[in-house]
């Protein structure tokens, strides 16, 4: 079973208390962008089979959402941050620099 | 390969069971090969099968990093139907199970299709109004369905409770051409075929990497060497996105994990397929006298093959209530699968952005039941770059806004 602490509250959350909320980080495409591009944003996924960045909700809980890090070959988790950010923060980084070195995800940051 | 038959089994009978032959040969991988699909489930040995069988096409390899059915197609619960709401999806669900009521026949090899019948049950009056809705929609696709009353369930179903406090059953979805087959005998049975058409069924065969040459395919990376094709099809369900990313692009689906559990053999008690979508439930006997069971899928990206405690608890809790016997079984063994899912929950047949490299997946929690129909019409696809029953189900819908909604009609993972 998954178990995440919320960034908010501090609370060590086990997965029924929480809502998955899909890939984390994408870039929002609206009105005047390509077609390639808005349903790029709609339905094609990273999907990786190792680090994996997602947004998740501590419904049952504080109710607010956040982001964490993990491996979706393992299960491990590499940690969970604020969602307000367009990239994980610098400690997650360096420990999936650690743990998983040469891991790979698509281009990360505000664009 | 020696046909299979009563007098064979007699013959074998009086001969200590000396004579008979493998089922299959187990290959070596060639240099090259005119198709190569990359795993050997149901999906990639039935496309494989009736592109010989239709199309003369043989050489043939089918790579496995695996063992053979080991993926899905030898984790699922068997549940064949076709009460699809869209059209597309009637067409190709609807030739599938009519390809398996004559399919151990075909193939010379016993896939224990049982045509037992599938009833799903309405339990809320929203269900009411949208199994009405199938039904209808089924009669004009020409697929026999039929809503049903509560009194019509409870005689279909005498193990049932009607009158449960939370979702008392209102009617009910019943397909009696529905059923379920042994899921292992379709892997096999087409692999049987395929080897005896000459194709090569590789297992322990890793793909690791795409080759291609000015945006056409000519060939795979191994873990057993580089093999050059033609064509190639790309039939690995859960793992399609890492397949994907070898060929260079991507897909809008998400791997996630389903998983099954099976009691303890009891005594037959209930002779058809029944799934409770409301509460997120299914269940049917297996020969062996086992209840198997299934519930939903998990919300996250996972690749474990392995399930979780609280969705069994919330499956077996669900059924409690309409099953009451259910609470006093012991559960056997329980398992997991990886599925594919899609934006609008309905699967992908189609060519991608690499020429001459075709993909078949995003079949999710419900793919077992196609599986005929599927190879049937991929490996038309393949052949002839064009296909009456994949068209609908080609890659560019999503672009361009045609989704082939069932999340509704399917309802539960199944
Ligand atoms: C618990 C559970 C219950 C289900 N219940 C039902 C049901 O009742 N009815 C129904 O219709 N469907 C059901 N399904 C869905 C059904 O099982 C699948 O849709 C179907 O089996 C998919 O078949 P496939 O051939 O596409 O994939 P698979 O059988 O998974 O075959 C893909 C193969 O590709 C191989 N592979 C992956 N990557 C590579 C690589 N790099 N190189 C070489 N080989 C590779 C894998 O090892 C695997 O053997 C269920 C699924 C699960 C998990
Ligand atoms: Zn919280």
């Amino acid at each position: 079973m998954l178990v995440f602490r919320c960034p908010y509250c501090g609370v060590d959350a086990e997965e029924t208390e929480l809502s998955p909320g899909g890939e984390a980080h994408l870039t929002r495409f609206g009105p005047g962008s390509s077609d390639a591009e808005f349903s790029g944003y709609l339905f094609d996924r990273e999907n990786p089979k190792g680090v994996h960045f997602e947004r998740w909700r501590h419904s049952y809980g504080c109710g607010k959402w956040f982001h964490a890090a993990r491996c979706t070959a393992t299960l491990e988790v590499f940690g969970t941050y604020p969602a307000q950010t367009t990239e994980p923060p610098k400690d997650i980084l360096d420990t999936l620099a650690k743990k998983r070195p040469g891991w790979t995800w698509r281009e990360l940051g505000a664009k | 390969m020696k046909r299979y038959s009563a007098f064979a089994l007699v013959r074998e009978a009086l001969n200590d069971h000396k004579g008979w032959s493998r089922a299959w040969a187990d290959a070596q991988p060639k240099d090259r090969y005119d198709v190569i699909f990359v795993g050997a489930g149901g999906h990639g040995l039935a496309t494989a099968y009736y592109l010989g069988k239709r199309f003369g096409i043989t050489n043939v390899a089918i790579l496995e990093k695996g063992w053979l059915g080991g993926g899905n197609t030898g984790r699922n619960t068997t549940i064949i139907r076709s009460n699809y709401l869209q059209d597309p999806s009637a067409a190709i669900y609807e030739k599938a199970r009519d390809l398996y009521e004559g399919l151990s026949q075909d193939l010379n090899y016993n896939v224990m299709f049982s045509p037992r019948g599938v009833l799903m049950l309405a339990q809320t009056h929203h269900e009411v109004r949208g199994y009405q809705r199938t039904a209808h929609a089924n009669r004009l696709q020409g697929v026999e369905t039929e809503f049903v009353g509560p009194e019509r369930v409870k005689e279909i179903v005498p193990i049932i409770r009607l009158d449960g406090p939370r979702y008392p059953v209102l009617g009910g979805l019943w397909q009696a051409r529905g059923g379920t087959a042994r899921h292992d005998a379709v892997a096999w049975g087409y692999a049987r075929a395929c080897s005896a058409m000459g194709m090569d069924i590789i297992q322990n065969c890793e793909v690791t990497g795409v080759r291609s040459e000015a945006g056409k395919v000519t060939g795979v990376d191994t873990t057993r060497g580089a093999i050059g094709c033609g064509k190639l099809g790309m039939v690995v369900a859960g793992h399609a996105g890492v397949l994907a990313q070898m060929a260079g692009f991507r897909l809008p689906v998400e791997s996630v994990a389903l998983q099954a559990l099976v009691s303890e053999p009891i005594k037959p008690c209930m002779d058809v397929v029944v799934m409770a979508n409301t509460v997120h439930g299914y269940m049917s006997q297996s020969d062996k006298g086992e209840m198997v069971i299934g519930g939903g899928a998990d919300g996250f990206n996972n690749y474990t093959q392995r399930g979780s405690f609280q969705h069994i608890e919330e499956t077996v809790r669900a059924l409690i209530e309409t099953f009451p016997m259910v609470s006093r079984l012991k559960m056997l063994r329980q398992w997991g699968g990886i599925v594919d899912m899609t934006g609008d929950r309905s699967p992908i047949l189609s060519k991608t952005p690499l020429e001459g490299c075709f993909v078949n997946c995003g079949w999710g929690t419900g793919g077992f039941k196609a599986i005929p129909g599927s190879g049937w019409g991929f490996a038309e696809l393949m052949a002839k770059g064009q296909a009456p029953l994949c068209d609908a189900f080609s890659l560019d819908r999503f672009r361009e806004g045609r989704f082939i909604d069932e999340s509704v009609a399917a309802g539960v993972a199944h």
